[in-house]
């Protein structure tokens, strides 16, 4: 029992003190999943939001007028970069998902088939990034 | 060529050296303890010793009460698979060396199942779910008297990988789908009816595949390959789930 008193005394240092367990430290496959997930819910509600003010217009087209307005603001203009960006990277994670279920040589190789989703997600964005910003700042 | 004698004596082997490793161990006394809570225990530790001899010095040396499982102690029978460093891990299967020393080790029980003492859950949702799948062989016909079911190098082959599980729940318990849906089989369940689905001698996949076509079976599976990466005998995991999966949607081997 002196040891544990002696234990109390030493205020234990943050680093210990993680409740709940430590992170899983998964690899390539979790963080696509999770990035998966993230991406998805993210564009449900754009779409969710997208749709309610895209049916403004049949209530009054001064209003959808409005909410649009309010769109043409460089700070939505960033968010574009991320909603596309999000897109992107669903889109050819999902290719990627399809392949590993369907394809045995996919299942093998998905560590391969996750960095060339990131390789094309980052080839993608290169290309419209700058783009975009242009069109927004420029206005 | 003569017979190599002894000239000289040999050279005195050079000690091994040995390193004090610090370990994080998650702890909870069901009888004390409300939350689990990280304890440090200082251990002197070879680099060819693995997790399981620190975990053997500190209940021996420095603190009785830790708790863990271990039978063989040699990676067959799957008792002690627990978190090391954050991935599942059998503890006789991790060497010091592999493990970076400079930081403390964390060591902790395996995640998604009821947690009982220490390092040790409650197995019993993972050997339910083993159950369901019905991993016994069930031919139709009965065998030629006084002979064995031939079967093909190939066919047996099919189904070779799974023959390695030694029911851990390294994989089940790696599985963030698992984590938050203790319904679901697990990878373990599933690698245990691919073993069964794809033997040439059995004749009761369809059942096993009906059972596994549920909101909780195959489709639950969510490629993240946690399992693949955890497994200790090196099964493919998720391949096998996306074996069972397209056996599935054929509905048949």
């Amino acid at each position: 029992m002196p040891d544990s008193q002696a234990r109390t005394l030493t205020a234990p240092t943050p680093a210990k003190e993680r409740p709940g367990g430590t992170l899983y430290r998964g690899r390539e496959g979790m963080w696509s999943w999770v990035l998966h997930r993230i991406t998805g819910v993210a564009i449900f509600f754009f779409l969710l939001v997208h749709i309610l003010d895209t049916a403004l217009v049949r209530v009054s087209p001064e209003a959808y007028n409005a909410v649009i307005g309010t769109y043409q603001t460089p700070i939505m203009g960033l968010g574009e970069v991320a909603l596309v960006g999000a897109i992107v990277f669903h889109a050819f994670n999902g290719i990627r998902v399809i392949l590993v279920d369907f394809w045995a040589w996919a299942t093998r190789h998905q560590k391969l088939l996750f960095w060339i989703v990131i390789g094309l997600w980052v080839i993608v964005m290169l290309g419209f990034t700058p783009r975009h910003l242009i069109n927004v700042f420029s206005h | 060529m003569s017979t190599a004698t002894l000239e000289q004596p040999p050279a005195e082997a050079a000690p091994i050296e040995s390193f004090t490793v610090t370990f994080l161990i998650r702890r909870f006394d069901p009888d004390v303890d409300t939350e689990p809570r990280w304890q440090d225990f200082d251990v002197e530790m070879y680099p060819t010793d693995r997790v399981l001899d620190a975990l053997h010095k500190i209940k021996w040396e420095q603190d009785g009460s830790l708790t863990f499982r271990r039978s063989c102690a040699h990676g067959i029978c799957g008792s002690d698979a627990m978190r090391i460093n954050g991935r599942n891990r059998l503890a006789c299967k991790t060497l010091i060396k592999d493990l970076d020393i400079s930081k403390p080790i964390y060591v902790e029980a395996i995640k998604g199942l009821p947690l009982e003492k220490d390092l040790i859950v409650d197995m019993e949702p993972f050997f339910a779910s083993y159950r369901e799948v019905q991993p016994f062989l069930q031919p139709k016909t009965a065998a030629a008297p006084g002979k064995e079911r031939v079967q093909s190098v190939a066919e047996r082959a099919r189904f070779d990988d799974t023959t390695k599980c030694i029911l851990c729940a390294a994989c089940t318990s790696s599985c963030p789908v698992f984590w938050t849906d203790g319904q679901y089989f697990g990878p373990a369940a599933i690698v245990n009816a691919h073993r069964f689905i794809f033997d040439s001698r059995d004749d009761e996949a369809k059942v096993r595949l009906d059972i596994l076509n549920d909101k909780e079976g195959v489709w639950r599976c969510r490629t993240t390959f946690n399992c693949t990466e955890a497994c200790p005998r090196g099964i493919e995991v998720t391949k096998a789930i996306a074996e069972v999966k397209q056996a599935v949607m054929r509905g048949k081997p």
